[in-house]
């Protein structure tokens, strides 16, 4: 607790510093990494920050020296040539991207290889500590790197919102934006510029590897959250600044303990966190709708028994006892009891207790089960109709979307078919008795022969139950 | 006997040889990076092997690092199937993650860990004919030729046994599904093959270098050649002269000689990429204005008539 309240109070300028350069880079890592994964370009990042390395040793044999700024500059024009590379090639070749970020990160970073042994074997006198570019250091950042690194990510971020319409329609839809007349390939040299400025920076911070991360992994966590890219942006640069807070944390109470890594590691337990616990995205989310979806399809199921037995002998006041129901839809009995008592709950049946002991639809019940036949049939009626599927298919299918269909969707149905009267298998599309008549009676068909309809949907369907 | 400079050119035609084979399905399944993912990933796996053994015995490490490298696979692709989130992108959480997490583990252990990142990822190949194998007394030569040369082995036959099913496989999955092929199999199989054939290579020749030979020859060779098995000797064509020929480089500017042979490959292939008959640069030019005189003489020059 006490480390806590030293580490916060910012007492140390040095606490300042670190913090403030993580913090820096979190953010504009995170916002600019949400462009990369949507335009899928997630190892971008990767190949860039390997691909600085021969502009940093070539500026080091023309500088002969480590003037910081001449590295830099070395730096971002190396990581733009790489940006530029990878493009052409797979844009003038059969070359897919995977592949040519491979090739330029290995030859960029090979040729880097080959200047960095030329350096150390022509004898320059402050070469060591070059590498420290690659590796980084962010528990060593200065006053002077953090105003450097803090211009930097205010110029992104500001940039970033300036441009935020352009860039937003080309990470979604760049064809749709070129015939718009936007600038796509001015705006996508603009992105690459502000990646190659945020890996350049950040870089001396966490390394090549971990940079690569902080661009993907922010931003991945944060796609869980929301839909829209605004939000998504403001996720990720929080999830960013946060990993960084983490990262100098733990560092700042165990000095053994690297920044960089455990921002890393902090922002991938944020990401795994997001991946259970996100509302509607999240895996645990998922899980639940998916067994309340199971859940509804089970009782819905069984109110369309229960009414097709009423179908069958025509009577709605005959009690159906559980077993009966469970020789017709293949329940457990521990299944069928949560069923029924949903159902009960949701007053669509009533129980009447005694001998025979059995269940009767309610006049709700059974204006639901009503509405899941008819828009079963419906949907065959349509898939026959529309998509010529055999009458021997439709079933299956229409078994799951009948539970899935909106009554947006069941006008749409209706007003395309014309509300016909008879599905495919000829049994009768069941109508509430408010609405308008259905348009097939015309031809013939009888307004009070559900239960003469019943006997015929009884020899034309199999399980009885639609 | 046989010298130090062939053996280091014989280490570094079997990592070519393996790299090639095997990085030829990698980029037909537009999974290239996975070489660069599994030789970082696997630095959990090293300290793991060291710490247990305390030692740096190559065995407990290879297992290590072999665990971790199909780690990284199967993380990887649960994360893009469950995550629904592109396979690059779970790829670069996955590699970066374990990364990441090796090196803190480093600087947990420090006091007993005599490893450092820059030495586990940046092999070196000079070393390699020091790198002795000495049984019940005996020199039989460098450890990584033969550990290579097993390797090339098992890349050797898996390919030819599989042959039919990797060809269809990587051309098309679905075909390969829809026609009952094992997929899963020979995925795992091709992506376990593709970790220790990275393993294993990059700690005599170093990651980087690995991962430029998995991906630059058969690149190469995939503008060049329509045809599998073309495209296979081709790709391993390709890494061999680059092998040699960045191996004589070095000794020429003095360098690192992995580097060079990264060097070498880039080299390979832009030449290709500029001069390849029908998938270069120049080779689509003079299609695109050879299709466009035929179609202006076809406008404007009709037949001329005689009657």
């Amino acid at each position: 607790m006490e480390v806590l309240i030293e580490f916060f109070s910012l007492q140390d300028p040095n606490i300042r510093f670190v913090l403030a350069g993580t913090i820096l880079l979190g953010l504009s890592a995170g916002a600019l990494g949400c462009f990369a994964i949507l335009r899928r370009r997630a190892l971008v990042g990767d190949a860039v920050a390997h691909a600085i390395l021969p502009g940093v040793c070539l500026a080091f044999i023309i500088a002969g020296g480590k003037d910081p700024l001449m590295l830099v500059a070395g730096a971002f024009v190396f990581g733009l040539l790489s940006m530029v590379t990878m493009d052409f090639i797979s844009r003038n070749s059969r070359i897919a991207p995977d592949a040519s970020i491979g090739m330029v990160l290995s030859v960029f970073f090979g040729f880097g290889v080959v200047l960095l042994t030329f350096i150390q074997t022509t004898g320059f006198v402050d070469q060591s500590g070059l590498d420290d570019f690659l590796f980084g250091q962010a528990a060593a950042m200065v006053g002077s790197d953090v105003k450097v690194f803090g211009g930097l990510s205010l110029l992104i971020l500001i940039v970033t919102v300036i441009v935020f319409k352009e860039l937003k329609l080309i990470s979604f839809d760049p064809s749709f934006a070129r015939s718009i007349g936007y600038p796509v390939k001015r705006m996508e040299f603009l992105l690459a510029l502000l990646m190659v400025l945020i890996i350049t920076a950040g870089i001396q911070a966490v390394g090549v590897v971990l940079m690569a991360s902080m661009l993907i992994i922010p931003a991945a966590a944060a796609r869980y959250w929301t839909d829209s890219l605004r939000v998504m942006l403001l996720i990720a640069a929080g999830v960013g600044a946060l990993s960084g807070v983490t990262g100098s944390f733990i560092s700042y109470t165990a000095p053994a303990m690297p920044t960089g890594p455990w921002m890393v590691v902090s922002a991938a337990l944020i990401f795994f966190l997001s991946f259970l616990l996100a509302p509607g995205k999240g895996e645990i989310a998922r899980h639940i709708q998916k067994i309340r979806l199971s859940h509804k399809v089970a009782y819905e199921n069984i109110l369309k028994t229960l009414y097709s037995m009423e179908e069958e002998d025509g009577r709605t006041d005959r009690l159906r006892p559980a077993k009966e129901l469970r020789k017709r839809r293949h329940l457990s009995r521990r299944k069928m009891r949560r069923v029924l008592s949903t159902l009960l709950r949701k007053k669509l049946i009533t129980r009447f207790g005694g001998t025979p002991d059995g269940f009767l639809l309610t006049e709700t019940g059974r204006k639901e089960a009503k509405r899941l036949v008819r828009v079963h049939r419906l949907w065959e009626q349509y898939l026959s109709q529309h998509l010529q599927i055999a009458e021997d298919h439709l079933h299956d299918d229409a078994e799951s979307m009948e539970h899935l269909i909106t009554s947006d969707i069941e006008a749409q149905l209706r007003r395309s078919l014309g509300s016909p009267a008879l599905d495919p298998h000829k049994s009768a599309i069941p109508y509430d008795n408010d609405e308008d008549e259905p348009a097939g009676k015309k031809s013939g068909a009888k307004a009070g022969g559900r239960a003469g309809s019943g006997s015929q949907s009884g020899k034309n369907r199999r399980g009885g139950a639609s | 006997m046989i010298s130090s400079t062939a053996w280091i050119l014989i280490t570094a035609i079997l990592v070519a040889t393996s790299c090639a084979l095997v990085g030829t399905f990698l980029v037909l399944r537009k999974m290239s990076l996975m070489g660069d993912a599994i030789s970082h990933a696997v630095l959990p796996g090293i300290v793991i092997a060291f710490l247990l053994t305390a030692s740096r015995n190559t065995f407990p490490m290879l297992i290590g690092a072999g665990l971790f490298g199909l780690l990284t696979v199967w993380l990887t692709e649960e994360l893009s199937k469950k995550g629904r989130i592109f396979h690059d992108a779970s790829m670069g959480i996955v590699f970066t993650t374990l990364f990441a997490i090796g090196v803190i583990m480093i600087s947990l252990f420090a006091a007993n860990v005599d490893i450092d990142q820059e030495c586990v990822l940046y092999g070196e190949i000079a070393y390699v004919p020091w790198d002795l194998w000495i049984w019940r007394g005996m020199n039989m030569g460098p450890r990584p030729v033969w550990i290579l040369s097993l390797v090339l082995f098992i890349n050797i036959s898996f390919i030819t046994l599989m042959y039919k099913e990797l060809k269809t496989y990587s051309f098309s999955p679905q075909l390969a599904a829809t026609l009952g092929l094992p997929v899963g199999l020979i995925h795992y199989g091709l992506m376990g093959t593709v970790s220790f054939t990275t393993i294993a290579s990059f700690e005599s020749v170093g990651a980087i270098l690995v991962v430029a030979l998995l991906i630059v020859p058969p690149a190469t060779a995939y503008l060049l050649t329509d045809r599998l098995h073309r495209l296979l000797l081709l790709a391993v064509l390709f890494g061999i002269t680059s092998a040699v020929g960045g191996y004589y480089m070095a000794l020429w500017i003095n360098s690192s000689i992995a580097g060079a042979i990264a060097v070498m490959n880039g080299l390979q292939f832009a030449l290709v990429f500029v001069l390849a008959p029908k998938y270069g640069l120049l080779g689509k030019k003079l299609a695109g204005r050879r299709i466009q005189r035929a179609g202006s003489e076809l406008i404007t020059t009709p037949e001329p008539s005689r009657h």
